[in-house]
């Protein structure tokens, strides 16, 4: 058995409105920068997994974030793996 | 049909603000109100289902997301596919709509704040639990208070939600008037509520149960949990 | 952060001789662990050592108090074998770093105070002090403090019915968070120092979240220094608030005791495990064998001193016995809160604290709880500089602007762009919410009402703290009596700045010296409370705020009395009267920038027979509305009365008092009161017998409100001024 440590990145699907993107990128130009448009903000999931190995532990993940980490309704889904021991 | 009165089962999660409210507001009304917990399999044989006001799981990384996978929501869907009358509000209507049981999802309120205040709904279809004794158009005075009540839906959901007759409210003024200004969350075309394609599973935001006494603010909410009570005792689903 | 030649105690806010105290009372030096112990528990905010022997002199006994000072929370008999347990308390320092979070847990705090006595919470006030909004910092920490608060209360399914919310230059580095929490008990289920029996072998049971890090000497790091020595690095003392966890913590705390499992309970708030075993353990006379091994860690690693001192929120330590430990651990589970058996009861007064098998303290539970350093802390009256009196500055401007621009001042404004951020009906209970003068929360089930007001002066405090403390107490109460309940009973937060500086503590005395004299002729004893110092950077310190929150019953909420006109054809009478007094006014801040002077005189007598009035009138239905005259004088309470039902009124002033003075002065004791014609003659008469001054002003009715001669305006305009001023202050649309 190996830990397989993922990131799981969670954002609002495009086309829907984002009240809080919205609001940092309005807050922005008073810092300075007036640069920056398209700002989403989304959720990062952070979590170890053990598996025997890789393909099963991603299968997992890629199941846990269809089934429960995100709302395929309004969110899409992005599963990294980042580490190993 | 029996003389008794209806069975309305309240179920209670971790986190469950209204569900003490929820029950009192059905005593109030003439039911007997069945406490439910999220843990159990068992419905107790109930007439009708609250998923109540809260923040279930603290809203946890979804509103709803957690108790929407809570083990009687299984049961509960059973109930809902056998056509047994189910009402879920606020906290209730993201779980329903986690669930799978009604369309569209329910995300943050477009001033990102939480608004507590006394608003006016416009009736838009009688074909539901909830509606059945109301008229078309009816304008009810009830209070909503969440963070996360701006309802929106993929095209496609909306499109059917519209085309179909599935939105049960929206948010409008005392006359009727449904435009932003009525708008207190940005909600796609103002709906603060809808039902399932049967019209047994309805979901709103705001809070019947909360406009059901008088000496505590507007009383809206009587005539939806009435035709609910109405609508549990006709069917007496097992 | 620790300089090489400071000794340990004084970077943890020890002083030197209280460090002699400590070696004295262990015959020995103490090690790390223990000193920090002592470090937390004679903290300025844990032990009340400025404070102490000037509290004692406040009256706090009455035939209806079940129970005082010296408990988590203070708890009065209304009747019918119901008890209100209340208690109000700061989390200011913690605010000011991080808004959010620190009024969020302070929420939390107070919300613990209460169900550790056995209640279920029922109101939540928030009494609220923030710099001028024209500054961007206090509007971030103004949106910040109001949504933590929302955040944690809405999530616990508390209402939060009332409170204040008051703008002041001093507050600009000082903001001033207050917390108040109501909850309501059967009398015999209240958990007292008296009504539970620890027996020795009884099990102390922490519950609740895993403890970690957080907030390690917050009480001794930031509430008790000035916030010039905190700074960036008293950034990790800030605590996280999880409002999910403290929602199971309320169900499963009520379900223990209504099962009558526990024979003590406490919750853990500054000081963490060392306070709730210490005080415990003392309370019950007893000494405890502690073992750190067992406490829930959330973080790796921990050392003896931060597990004893962490402030990790959430938790509470249960008093169990042997007998019924397996009945507590279910009802936990079955909320889904871990338990963890972390000490025992022993014979004797000591705490044997032990972790990986070696002993790591070892000292009296009396030393660290009650037998904390007392001191009488010099005072100094400030030189009175001499300040111009605004009553004798002449006015020449329009009454009518200046009303509008009173109606717009942010002390008086329209609150509810922050209070649409708290659920104020969860519990279905509220009869009267946030705007009131009062708000009315049935006890469920009945149809008694409990009265609750929050009310506190900083700038008549600045000019007499004596008589600035009388006001807050005169205040607090006229709001619950308007209403038509019987002011009972008072919890309190002292809010000032430095205590050692002699100046601050002449303040304090004073301040309390006013309470006193308002509590007993009132009739009102102090159950308990919460003192604020230090609140001050620089050389700023907020001006002395004691912000007194009153209890009062309404035997049939349904006879309560609103504040605002409820229709037209009524006649509007004021009760009691007007004096030239202008000092420590709205008018003279807002309008002609003075604020030197005196605050408004207060004769208690006159106050107390205007309460008695006001609750009898209530009783026989005499009255269709009652508001007090408080910020912006008698105009000013006209104009709210009108924009509160959309009724204008017609009145005419008499007398001889200049247009200005009679319209803004905020004299003392007095009601905006409306009446059907048909009982004007019961009114009259009954202020009569009462002694209470009693001037017919008008009627009400259409949609002007019109003082004859000095001023004609539209209710909505009015309306506009009040209600726009703070959302524009915070560059929102209104």
């Amino acid at each position: 058995m190996t830990t397989f440590t993922f990131e799981v990145l969670v954002s609002l699907k495009p086309g829907l409105s984002d009240p809080a993107g919205k609001a940092v990128e309005s807050a922005l130009p008073a810092l300075g920068w007036t640069n920056v448009t398209h700002v989403r903000v989304g959720k990062h999931i952070r979590l170890d997994v053990d598996a025997p190995d890789e393909a099963s532990a991603r299968t997992q993940v890629d199941d846990m974030a269809e089934r429960l980490l995100s709302n395929p309704v309004i969110e899409d889904v992005q599963v990294l793996e980042v580490a190993a021991k | 049909m029996s003389g008794r009165a209806p069975r309305v089962g309240v179920v209670t999660f971790p986190g469950s603000l209204d569900d003490r409210d929820a029950q009192r507001a059905v005593t109030l009304m003439g039911g007997d109100a069945v406490a439910l917990w999220h843990a159990d399999h068992d419905l107790q044989g109930v007439d009708a289902v609250v998923l109540p006001g809260g923040f279930s799981y603290g809203d946890y990384l979804r509103a709803g997301a957690i108790a929407a996978r809570a083990p009687i929501m299984g049961e509960v869907v059973t109930f809902a596919g056998r056509g047994g009358p189910v009402l879920g509000i606020c906290n209730g209507f993201q779980i329903l709509c986690e669930a799978g049981l009604l369309p569209g999802a329910l995300i943050r309120n477009a001033s990102l704040r939480f608004i507590c205040r006394d608003i006016w709904l416009r009736v838009e279809t009688t074909q539901s639990v909830v509606t059945r004794g109301l008229a078309p158009g009816e304008t009810l005075e009830i209070p909503m208070k969440h963070g996360e009540g701006q309802w929106v839906a993929t095209s496609e959901q909306l499109a059917r939600v519209e085309g179909e007759g599935l939105v049960a409210f929206r948010y409008a003024s005392r006359g009727g008037l449904v435009d932003d200004s009525t708008n207190p969350n940005g909600a796609t075309n103002n709906i603060a509520g809808v039902r399932s394609e049967a019209g047994n599973v309805v979901g709103l935001m705001p809070h019947p149960e909360h406009a059901v006494d008088p000496d505590v603010g507007p009383t809206g909410g009587q005539a939806l949990l009435a035709s609910l009570l109405e609508a549990a005792l006709e069917g007496a689903h097992a | 952060m620790i300089a090489d030649e400071t000794p340990l105690h004084r970077s943890l806010g020890l002083q030197d001789d209280e460090y002699a105290r400590i070696v004295a009372t262990l015959g020995r030096e103490p090690n790390r662990a223990e000193l920090a112990m002592y470090s937390v528990m004679w903290s300025e905010h844990c032990s009340y050592k400025s404070s102490k022997i000037h509290l004692k002199t406040l009256p706090t006994e009455g035939p209806a108090v079940l129970v005082g000072p010296g408990q988590d929370a203070g708890a009065v008999d209304v009747g019918d074998g119901i008890a209100v347990v209340f208690k109000m308390e700061s989390h200011s320092h913690p605010s000011a770093i991080e808004p959010y979070q620190g009024a969020a847990t302070g929420v939390g705090g107070i919300v613990r105070d209460i169900i550790s006595m056995g209640a279920r919470p029922v109101a939540l006030l928030d009494p609220l002090m923030f710099g001028p909004l024209t500054e961007e910092r206090n509007r971030w920490l103004f949106e910040g403090v109001v949504a933590g608060i929302g955040g944690y209360g809405n999530c616990i399914g508390v209402p939060t019915v009332g409170g204040e919310i008051r703008f002041a230059e001093p507050h600009s580095t000082n903001p001033c968070v207050n917390v108040m929490c109501v909850g309501v008990a059967k009398t015999d289920e209240l958990v007292t120092a008296t009504s539970l029996t620890p027996h020795v072998g009884s099990l102390m049971v922490l519950y609740g979240a895993a403890t970690g890090r957080d907030g390690i000497g917050g009480v001794s790091v930031l509430a008790s220094a000035t916030l010039d020595e905190g700074g960036e690095a008293s950034r990790p003392s800030v605590q996280i608030g999880d409002p999910f966890a403290e929602k199971l913590l309320i169900e499963a705390s009520l379900e223990l005791i209504s099962a009558g499992l526990l024979e003590g309970l406490q919750d853990l708030g500054g000081a963490g495990v060392t306070c709730a075993v210490s005080e415990s353990a003392a309370r019950a006379g007893m000494g405890a064998r502690v073992d750190l091994d067992a406490v829930p860690l959330r973080e790796p690693g921990m050392e003896a001193f931060e597990i004893l001192t962490s402030e990790s929120q959430e938790r509470m330590l249960a008093i169990v016995h042997p007998s019924r430990l397996a009945e507590v651990q279910a009802v936990c589970e079955r909320w889904g809160l871990r338990t963890a058996v972390i000490a025992e009861l022993t014979e004797g007064g000591d705490l044997h604290i032990s972790l990986g098998g070696d002993v790591v303290a070892q000292l009296p539970a009396r030393s660290l709880a009650d037998d904390g350093p007392e001191y009488d802390r010099p005072q100094r009256a400030p030189g009175h500089a001499q300040t111009e009196d605004p009553t004798f500055i002449p006015f020449e401007g329009d009454l009518g602007e200046a009303v509008l621009a009173l109606l717009a001042a942010p002390n008086v404004a329209d609150k509810r762009w922050a209070f649409e951020q708290y659920d104020r009906i969860v519990q279905g209970n509220t009869v009267e919410g946030p705007g009131s003068d009062a708000a009315i929360v049935r006890v469920d089930g009945t149809l008694k009402g409990l009265a609750l007001s929050a009310d506190g002066k900083g700038r008549y405090g600045r000019l007499d703290p004596y008589l600035g403390a009388m006001h807050a107490v005169a205040e607090a109460a006229r709001n619950v009596a308007v209403s038509g309940a019987r002011p009972l009973a008072v919890t309190n937060c002292l809010n000032f700045g430095d205590p050692e500086r002699p100046e601050v503590m002449w303040q304090f005395t004073e301040s309390i010296r006013g309470m006193r004299d308002a509590c007993e002729v009132l009739g009102t004893p102090v159950t308990g409370g919460n003192v604020s110092f230090y609140n001050e950077s620089g050389d700023s310190a907020i001006d002395p705020t004691p912000v007194i929150g009153m209890l009062g019953v309404l035997d049939d909420h349904r006879l309560r009395v609103p504040s605002a006109f409820p229709r037209g054809g009524l006649a509007i009478y004021l009760l009691g009267e007007t004096f030239a007094e202008l000092g420590g006014s709205e008018f003279a801040e807002t309008i002609l920038a003075v604020g030197g002077g005196r605050p408004p005189a207060l004769d208690l007598e006159r106050e107390r027979t205007l309460l008695a009035l006001l609750v009898e009138a209530a009783g026989s239905t005499l009255l269709t509305s009652a508001h007090d005259c408080g910020d912006g004088g008698l105009a000013v309470a006209l104009a709210e009365c009108a924009i509160g039902g959309g009724h204008g009124l017609a009145v005419t002033m008499s007398g001889d008092l200049p247009a200005h003075i009679a319209l803004f002065s905020e004299s003392a004791s007095r009601v905006v009161a409306s009446v059907d014609p048909a009982d004007e003659g019961s009114l009259v008469a009954l202020a009569a017998a009462h002694g209470v001054t009693c001037e017919r002003l008008g009627e009400t009715g259409g949609p002007r409100v019109v003082i004859e001669g000095l001023f004609d305006l539209q209710v909505s305009e009015l309306r506009g001024a009040w209600s726009g001023a703070i959302p524009l202050l915070l560059g929102e649309a209104v």
